[in-house]
């Protein structure tokens, strides 16, 4: 009985994980797939192979406008959340304040709401105030920072909690002020933290489609137009899109952790 | 044994560090209470103490890492007690080493000459690697280093600035025993040969020991006792010292009367004599204490006409209790008639053959090694197993 | 004296360090939070152009529950049933990466987040085409007469809990194993020294101690899911809507606002409910 039980964790365990990444990634293989599909009417189905969308990615028109202003959002969502969430956390780590409770839950509280109560009371509050008329670029933005920024607090936070406060105590032993400490001990040691909620943040930005969808006005960023356009049927560029975020990202993160193995953080 | 009167390095008298009614409150807790301490110019120093008594607070406030709530702080003359920690001649070797992981070991020993714009940092560098024997592992990153090189990295790193005083919180404790005998001798190789002046924290009292010309036995935030090693463990001023460095034998007594140089006291119905000079206490009810070394036992049952000498002390009619071998000594438990176990310590020099359990024996000892105490004192007040056991019962 | 000194400057940098962050917050979460409260008790025979009335009208709630009821009981059942399969798909992965990956984990964790790199959208799409009437999937069930001749999954509640599931699976996953990694190996193996059963000390020892992140990754799945509606919409029909659905409705196409707070209100209130509900059954109060 032991050893069927050790052969079965040994072995079975990991067959299993196996068959579950495959199940993850059986879309992404459909999205490669479906990036060379020579598409005829029906949108969903596999009609033959082609080139013709990569040499073509742009050809639908607006797509490749939306791609860049989801670019736009997500690099400005991502510098506005990354550095209010930064000094919150360390605010929260570092620092003795009233109301630390109440904080805390403020800031638990957005990861917890869905997402259409978020963005559909955000549209609220535009409106009574009499901003849906003017809707667009800004109000997407400043929806982006909001939820990306518990992210991030709770990301560098983790981070920072667990540095050593010993080690600021012996920069300033060796005579660094408060500032070169700060910059010579502090950040370089909490900075893969805030590295990886910035990234977080940015794919959160990148990828939003419910939240930004109550508070576009006008503007059209990339999930907006895949929705859009998954009404009348998707044009195989939206995958050529999709295969070239996955092996970007996936370049990034692999480039990442190989440059953190050759100098151990 | 460390020659005490061996003048502090020549040229720089007057260099102490010196601690006046300094105390330290953490809300209504009292860490360090009203200390005052002199520690001299070159000395090898040691703050010896069990966790919370007070000993790694007084070391941060030397360090700045703490401000004192009263008392000043000065090194040479110098109040230093409100400076921020990169404005005092001091540096720390702290207990985890706190080493920087992001920058390699050369520029971790660089650290503190790069903060303060020295030149020739590269040659101080490799300098100070040598001395600890480091040469080469410059650039190497502090994880790839194994305990024992990252406690010399840290001890580099502190000393290359060469502080007025070198602060060491506990800095062997993370290491294996064998380390840390080599360590103990490499520490005290170092302070010797660079002549700073060394204040160690540990709650180690043989390291303290071995290391140090100078102990200060702290306890609940207020220095026990300060002296030599030899001072402390000959002649423990309060119970707590005589059990936490090393271990005693503590005997209620009454003080009868005196002489020349000793005080005499009665102990359960036995005559003991202790010299004036160890006696803390020279009326009343004491504890009449000895170290289980310093006790022979001979066969007993009433004396065998070896009866005390003049300077001898004895205590009659006890029965052994327990017998441990350890090798270079055998460890003896001796009930005596009024129910107290004695600790006996006996070199196995094959003179004799050992005792058993039930033997019958009496305990003899130079009245030269007696001390008294006050006998309002705890008698097991340091004593880290009686603690230990009492604790595990109450739980 | 200096100590209390210190501890107000400190906290004065804590505030200011505060400020910025926790104003964002306030102002584009808490407030609007707060007024779609308010939006649900407006006199709902108003409109945005003429303005709501505060007329305190509990009714709205009742009208929100009782039209909407199925679509609400339906988000908190896909989503429970997604929260469940998603930890059955992803313990056993968080488990082989924590304990039987050894030098391929950090590779096995990217391969977990990798597929969430391309667009949520995206991904919900494939699924369509997997899932699909002439997929391969469908085809397979069909010849293995586990789908009758002509069935379909697009378009059902199958395909519906299959998108959630398979969206939300990484904050499953990541919580598990950051728990399950912090487990001593040493602890297993004393407890299979004393119970010798690899199931038993499973149940007896690494469940326990990796309640934390179970806990933490089904709130994770369950709280997004309940919410969501582009599963229901991209791979489900009408009949499939969940909440999430009505409220985007409701607030963007009819323009009933009191009713659309109403109903958001309610999924908050159930869900905080339920998770409440659950942390204390847990008997963990570490949320995050």
């Amino acid at each position: 009985m032991s050893r069927v039980g050790r052969w079965v964790t040994e072995h079975a365990v990991m067959a299993v994980a196996m068959l579950v990444l495959v199940y993850m990634f059986l879309p992404i293989f459909y999205v490669v797939l479906m990036s060379f599909n020579d598409q005829g009417r029906l949108a969903y189905e596999f009609q033959g192979f082609t080139l013709a969308n990569w040499e073509d990615p742009c050809g639908p028109s607006g797509m490749c406008g939306a791609v860049v202003k989801s670019l736009q959002i997500g690099f400005l969502a991502t510098l506005g959340a990354t550095l209010l969430g930064t000094l919150v956390a360390f605010a929260l780590v570092r620092h003795r304040f009233r109301g630390r409770a109440a904080t805390s839950l403020l800031i638990f509280l957005p990861m917890a709401t869905p997402e259409v109560v978020m963005g559909s009371s955000l549209l609220a509050l535009f409106t009574s105030v009499g901003l849906s008329g003017s809707l667009g670029f800004w109000s997407i933005l400043v929806a982006h920072i909001m939820f990306c920024l518990s992210f991030v607090v709770v990301t560098v936070k983790a981070r920072l909690a667990g540095l050593d406060s010993a080690m600021e105590q012996a920069a300033m032993d060796l005579y660094a002020n408060e500032w070169q400490t700060f910059w010579r001990i502090t950040f370089p040691l909490v900075f893969p933290g805030i590295m990886a909620a910035a990234l977080l943040s940015f794919s959160l930005s990148f990828d939003d489609f419910i939240v930004t969808n109550f508070n576009h006005g006008n503007t059209v960023t990339f999930p907006m137009y895949v929705w859009g356009a998954a009404q009348r049927g998707i044009p195989p560029q939206v995958n050529v899109v999709g295969t070239v975020m996955f092996i970007l990202a996936l370049a990034l993160v692999l480039g990442g952790s190989l440059l953190q193995r050759r100098r151990p953080a | 044994m460390p020659d005490l009167d061996r003048d502090p390095v020549p040229g720089h008298a007057g260099a102490d560090l010196t601690l006046t009614s300094v105390t330290k409150r953490f809300g209504s807790f009292t860490a360090v209470d009203d200390l005052d301490l002199v520690v001299e110019q070159g000395r090898f120093f040691a703050l010896l103490g069990p966790s919370g008594c007070g000993k790694t607070t007084t070391l941060r406030m030397v360090a700045g890492l703490e401000e004192p709530t009263r008392g000043t702080i000065t090194i040479a003359g110098k109040d230093i007690s409100r400076l921020k920690p990169y404005k005092r001649p001091v540096n720390t070797v702290f207990q985890s080493y706190a080493l920087f992981p992001h920058l390699d070991i050369f520029e971790n020993v660089a650290f503190g000459l790069r903060r303060r714009g020295v030149k020739d940092v590269a040659g101080q560098v490799g300098r100070m690697l040598e001395l600890v024997e480091l040469g080469g592992f410059g650039k190497r990153r502090p994880g790839q280093l194994s305990g024992g090189q990252q406690q010399r990295v840290a001890l580099a790193r502190a000393l290359i600035n060469r502080p007025q005083v070198l602060l060491l919180d506990e800095p062997l404790g993370a290491l294996d025993l064998k380390l840390r005998r080599q360590m103990q001798i490499e520490l005290k190789r170092i302070q010797t040969e660079v002549g700073i002046t060394f204040v160690h924290v540990t709650h180690d009292q043989e390291e303290a020991m071995t290391m140090a010309d100078t102990i200060a036995v702290m306890n609940h935030g207020v220095i026990e006792q300060l002296g030599s090693p030899g001072e402390l463990y000959d002649s423990p001023a309060t119970t707590f010292v005589s059990n936490f460095l090393g271990q005693s034998n503590l005997v209620k007594a009454e003080v009868v009367g005196r002489d020349a140089q000793d005080v005499l006291v009665d102990a359960h119905g036995s005559r003991l004599a202790a010299p004036a000079v160890r006696a803390r206490r020279t009326s009343g009810t004491v504890w009449a204490g000895v170290r289980p070394e310093k006790v022979h036992l001979t066969g007993g049952a009433g004396g065998d006409g070896s009866a005390p000498g003049p300077g001898a002390n004895h205590l009659t009619g006890g029965t052994v209790s327990d017998v441990s071998f350890i090798g270079v000594s055998t460890q003896y438990l001796v009930r005596m008639p009024w129910g107290q176990e004695l600790t006996v310590f006996e070199q196995n020099s094959g003179a004799r053959d050992s005792f058993r359990v039930g033997d019958r024996v009496d305990l003899r000892w130079t009245s030269e090694h007696t001390f008294l105490l006050d006998a309002d004192q705890d008698a097991h007040a340091g004593d880290e197993s009686y603690a230990a056991l009492t604790e595990g019962a109450a739980t | 004296m200096s100590a209390a000194d210190t501890g107000r400057r400190t906290s004065r940098t804590g505030y200011l360090l505060l400020l910025p962050g926790l104003l964002w917050l306030v102002v584009f979460f808490l407030v609007p939070t707060i007024q779609l409260a308010a939006t649900s008790l407006y006199d709902p025979s108003g409109s945005l152009d003429s303005g709501y009335a505060m007329t305190w009208s509990f009714s709205n709630y009742w009208d929100a529950l009782s039209t909407f009821r199925a679509p609400f009981l339906r988000s908190l059942l896909y989503a429970a049933v997604a929260t469940v399969l998603a930890l059955v798909l992803a313990y056993p992965l968080a488990y082989a990466i924590a304990f039987k990956a050894g030098r391929w984990k950090n590779l096995m964790l990217v391969l977990v987040i990798a597929p969430f790199f391309t667009s949520f959208l995206v991904r919900t799409l494939a699924w369509k085409s997997i899932l699909s009437d002439n997929g391969f999937v469908a085809t397979t069930l069909q010849v293995l007469h586990i789908l009758g001749p002509g069935g379909r999954l697009l378009a059902t509640s199958v395909a519906v809990v299959t998108g959630l599931t398979y969206n939300f699976l990484p904050f499953m996953v990541l919580p598990l194993y950051a728990s399950l990694e912090k487990i001593d190996l040493r602890l297993i193996e004393a407890s299979s020294d004393l119970y010798a059963d690899a199931l038993t000390s499973f149940r007896k020892v690494t469940l326990p101690l990796s309640m934390p992140g179970l806990v933490a990754g089904t709130l994770l799945t369950f709280i997004p899911a309940a919410g969501d509606y582009i599963n229901a919409e991209l791979l489900g029909t009408p009949r499939q809507y969940m909440i999430g659905n009505v409220i985007d409705n409701l607030f963007l196409v009819q323009l009933d606002y009191p009713a659309a707070a109403a109903c958001s209100v309610v999924l908050m209130a159930a869900i905080v409910v339920m998770v409440l509900v659950y942390v204390r059954r847990a008997g963990t109060e570490e949320l995050v």
